[in-house]
């Protein structure tokens, strides 16, 4: 292998840390309009009026919209591919608000100081309404979030359950073998648990912000910091009611995404705006607008039981979870959907299994897309309760998961996945080794106070969405005898774009530097739905492959036809094709070069195309060591142990980064994060000073291994790696804490006041 | 009103807003590499040197920077290459956003603190926030860069 494997630099690497104008706010004309949002201070108010008159007298205001200026076509701005599993359930404006945040009017200005000005002097008068706050209550409660008729879902009813008069978007009601309540109430040992998982924000350091204007031909294009270009696209020419052939869509450098940017969020503002006023147009959150009208993680209540037989062996699970969507349908019933479906299949002993759900709306600011989307949720339930009932049958947890999981060549129990590639027991063996488990095991008094302990947890993800993701990728040969990739990966940082192009010059026995990218722009690249459900490595990855080989085939049928020789004898190596039978070697430039002059003249293409029927999982096991001081409640990361199954590695380096990032990012959602609102409804952690996001000084040390198998399905036997990791920390931490005090904390975030007043609790 | 400022050593006599904040006015003369990431002093994002110190340009008032010598990741290109490079053999740059800021303080750590410990990097650094990193890749290569 010449590239795959290697710790290759990502191909951006040097613009980046040389700070050059590479992300869509460098790439904005300094003229461009500048668009705010006025937002709702209600979390629920019918506008009954709106007088613009004096706003729109302030110097430099170009033009202030409201309601009863945008389509009445109502869309989601959920990043899915056709037909969403969102509901149509918002317009550009509208005379309801359903947020503190929510969209009230859109300012266009010529200076950011005038957009300011104007928005203090829009008068709005509201009629305040009663919100609903409390998932737990939202469940067919008088108060609907949304009452509109024009609510539309995509998905049948009997598919997704939603009912918009219940103030319910979606439940899911999954068994798997025998009745798993009967299996429950026969075994010995039965443990339950119930957890609530808090709100998180993904915090990308590059707010949401979009640029916009219109080209020679007067066609819409769309500069935008977002995961989802393609669907972007789609979402605007509904909203705005024009055709997609008006709309181009183009992704530069983005600084992290991390699901945030798989919703669409500013850009039908500035496309708005540059639609009415033929100007360009920016539209920038800052931190605080991206904290509070942006999206974030769903919060969920879930209820687990399991139960043991006398062996140690996991029997039966059953997990119920409610998950608060907020006043937006966005990623509502998909993300809940993996809470089962990322848990439940890695214990396989069970005989019988069942997931419940139901996703409800509240008049907060939305759930969407982050990271882990799910999974990361039910693994703290899970995890949590697993180590729960190793205790109750006085097993060691790291064995006592050793018994039950899941194992390569096994069809999984629950969601009947056929699992062709898995190290997870070797993750588990390896991580156990790094961290110490033997000597640690479950705690150690450091005095003072202060007690060490280590705690695990396992987790699985998927690789892009089975059935639903698919790629195209195109590859041109040049006529100096180098390519042009053409793909719509969308790298928000990870290295997508660098681990794409590794395969291809793999697949093309070539180097890198002989492949241009031409990459993510909906007029000039094929379809990718982007890159978000871990698909870019598998999903793309296999589309270039598929490309590669194409035009490989291509390449050397020209040349056989050239040399009158059976293309069997040849073969493409470097910049050369080589005639195995004979020895004799043809440069690929004399190829190109004859492809292209005269009426044999040609320019070949290769194409590949990719969608799975699966989404094979890569597995981890998350160790951690933490000390916990009983006197202030404070629990320090010594150290976490990151063990991953992500199939083969494409680029050594780039995958560790992914696992050390989301390893640190757990931490921050197992100790510090947390959104809150008020008894209003007004989001009250909508800066950095409240939100806190792990510093350098509070993720400890993160070390990263790697168990390698190999997916058949995958491009050079890869899975994925980018959400997974973020999984282990909320459980691996609390199993540590639960280990160094005996006291379970079944919400998160784990604060010093909460272990302080569990362990005076006695 | 008017103010002059020497970014990178070239002078810029700029006509701006009494209330106009460094950053802005760094962005307008062109030096787009400096990012600003929150609105409350708590990322790092917006560092760059004025009169060699690291300052957070998103708090300082482009008023008071008159006469005063600042400089940005433009101006460093030479050594952000060479510290970037360890940075990107590490994979440490990812999204690449806080890059400019971060890269800004490493480079004052290395004149100002080269035998600097691990903990004091990390305590020198810990108003430099990344979401994407998890820190560990980016302090192998400050070590790395420190040590050559």
């Amino acid at each position: 292998m010449r590239q795959i494997g290697k710790g290759i630099k990502k191909i951006d690497s040097s613009a980046i840390v040389e700070g050059k104008a590479l992300y869509t706010l460098d790439l904005t004309d300094q003229k461009a309009l500048i668009v705010k949002v006025l937002r709702s201070p209600h979390a629920s108010a019918k506008i009954i009026a709106i007088d613009k008159s004096r706003a729109l007298s302030v110097p430099g205001i170009v033009g202030i919209y409201t309601y009863e200026d945008v389509p009445q076509h109502r869309f989601t701005l959920a990043g899915q591919s056709y037909p969403e599993p969102s509901p149509y359930d918002r317009l550009i404006l509208e005379n309801r608000v359903r947020f503190v945040g929510d969209s009230v009017a859109i300012i266009a200005a010529k200076t950011k100081k005038a957009a300011q000005k104007a928005m203090r002097m829009i008068k709005v008068e509201y009629e305040v309404l009663e919100p609903l706050l409390d998932p737990k209550k939202s469940l067919d409660h008088e108060i609907l979030v949304h009452d509109e008729e024009d609510i539309h879902f995509n998905l049948p009813q009997e598919v997704q359950k939603y009912n918009a008069k219940r103030n319910l978007l979606g439940q899911i009601d999954e068994h798997f073998g025998e009745d798993v309540d009967e299996v429950l109430a026969s075994l010995p040992h039965v443990v339950e648990g119930a957890y609530e998982t808090q709100a998180a924000q993904q915090c990308m350091m590059e707010t949401f912000r979009s640029y916009s204007y219109l080209d020679m031909q007067g066609r819409l294009v769309v500069i935008s910091s977002t995961q989802v270009p393609f669907h972007i696209k789609r979402q605007l020419a509904r909203a705005l009611q024009i055709s997609t052939s008006r709309i181009r869509v183009i992704k530069p450098r983005v600084g992290g995404g991390f699901g945030a940017k798989q919703t669409s969020v500013t850009e039908i503002y500035c496309a708005f705006v540059t639609l009415k006023t033929g100007l360009p147009a920016l539209c920038m959150y800052d931190r605080k607008e991206s904290f509070a009208s942006g999206n974030t993680r769903h919060a969920m209540s879930m209820r687990v039981r399991m139960g043991a037989d006398e062996e140690g062996l996991i029997r039966a699970i059953k997990i119920d979870a409610l998950s608060d969507q907020g006043a937006y349908g966005e990623h509502c019933w998909t993300t809940l959907g993996l809470v089962g479906e990322k848990t439940l299949p890695l214990y396989n002993k069970t005989k019988a299994s069942a997931f419940h759900g139901k996703v409800v709306y509240t008049n907060k600011e939305l759930a969407g897309a982050y990271r882990g989307y799910g999974a990361t949720q039910g693994c703290f339930a899970v995890e949590s309760l697993v180590d729960d009932l190793a205790s109750v049958l006085q097993l060691d947890p790291v064995e006592f998961r050793q018994r039950n999981i899941v194992k390569e060549g096994e069809k999984t129990a629950s969601y009947g996945k056929r699992i062709l590639s898995c190290k997870l027991e070797e993750c588990i063996i390896k991580g156990k080794e790094m961290i110490g488990w033997d000597e640690k095991f479950p705690c150690k008094d450091m005095g003072d106070g202060r007690i060490r302990s280590v705690g695990m947890a396992i987790t699985m993800q998927g690789s892009g969405i089975a059935h639903i993701d698919m790629s195209t990728v195109n590859i041109k040969l040049n006529e100096g005898g180098d390519y042009t990739l053409f793909m719509s990966p969308t790298d928000v940082g990870t290295g997508a774009d660098t681990i794409l192009l590794q395969m291809a010059a793999e697949e093309l026995n070539t180097d890198m530097d002989h492949i241009i990218t031409v990459i993510a722009d909906t007029d000039l690249t094929p379809y990718d739905p982007g890159s978000y459900a871990s698909s870019g490595t598998y999903v793309t990855g296999n589309a270039v492959i598929h490309a590669c080989r194409d035009i490989k085939h291509k390449i050397l049928e020209k040349a056989a036809a050239l040399r009158d020789v059976p293309v069997e004898n040849l073969e493409l190596h470097n910049e050369e094709i080589i005639d195995k039978v004979s020895g004799e070697k043809i440069e690929l430039r004399m190829i190109s070069e004859a492809l292209s002059a005269g009426p044999e003249g040609e320019t070949l293409f290769g194409f590949g195309s990719f969608g799975s029927k699966t989404s094979p999982p890569p597995f981890m096991a998350g160790f951690v060591e933490i000390e916990l001081n009983t006197w202030t409640g404070k629990v320090d990361l010594i150290d976490f142990v990151a063990v991953v199954d992500c199939g083969t590695i494409i680029n050594e380096n780039l995958a560790t980064v992914q696992v050390e990032g989301g390893i640190a990012q757990g931490i921050g959602y197992a100790l510090y994060e947390d959104v809150k609102f008020s008894e209003k409804g007004k989001l009250m952690s909508n800066s950095f000073m409240q939100y806190k996001i792990p510093t350098r000084q509070d993720v400890g040390t993160i070390r990263v291994a790697f168990e390698k198998s190999f997916e058949p399905s995958g491009p050079f036997g890869a899975k994925s790696i980018g959400e997974i990791v973020i999984n282990t920390p909320a459980p691996a931490i609390g199993n540590a804490i639960f280990h160094a005090t005996g006291k379970r904390f079944t919400s998160l975030p784990i604060t010093p006041e909460d272990v302080l007043l569990a362990l005076h609790e006695g | 009103m008017q103010i002059e400022l020497i970014i990178n050593e070239e002078q810029h006599r700029i006509e701006i807003d009494p209330d106009a904040l460094l950053i802005d006015v760094i962005r307008q003369c062109g030096y787009t590499g400096t990012k600003r990431g929150c609105d409350t002093t708590n990322c790092g994002l917006c560092t760059v040197w004025i009169d060699g110190l690291p300052m957070l340009s998103c708090s300082f008032l482009a008023v008071r920077a008159q006469g005063k010598k600042i400089t940005t990741i433009e101006g460093v290109q030479e050594e952000a290459a060479v510290f970037g490079s360890f940075l990107a053999s590490e994979g440490g740059e990812q999204c690449g956003f806080c890059s400019p800021g971060f890269i800004m303080n490493v480079l004052a750590l290395k004149r100002d603190h080269s035998d600097a410990s691990e903990e004091e990097i990390n305590r020198y650094l810990v108003g430099n926030l990344c979401r994407c990193t998890g820190y560990q890749s980016q302090l192998r290569a400050i070590r790395k860069y420190l040590e050559a």
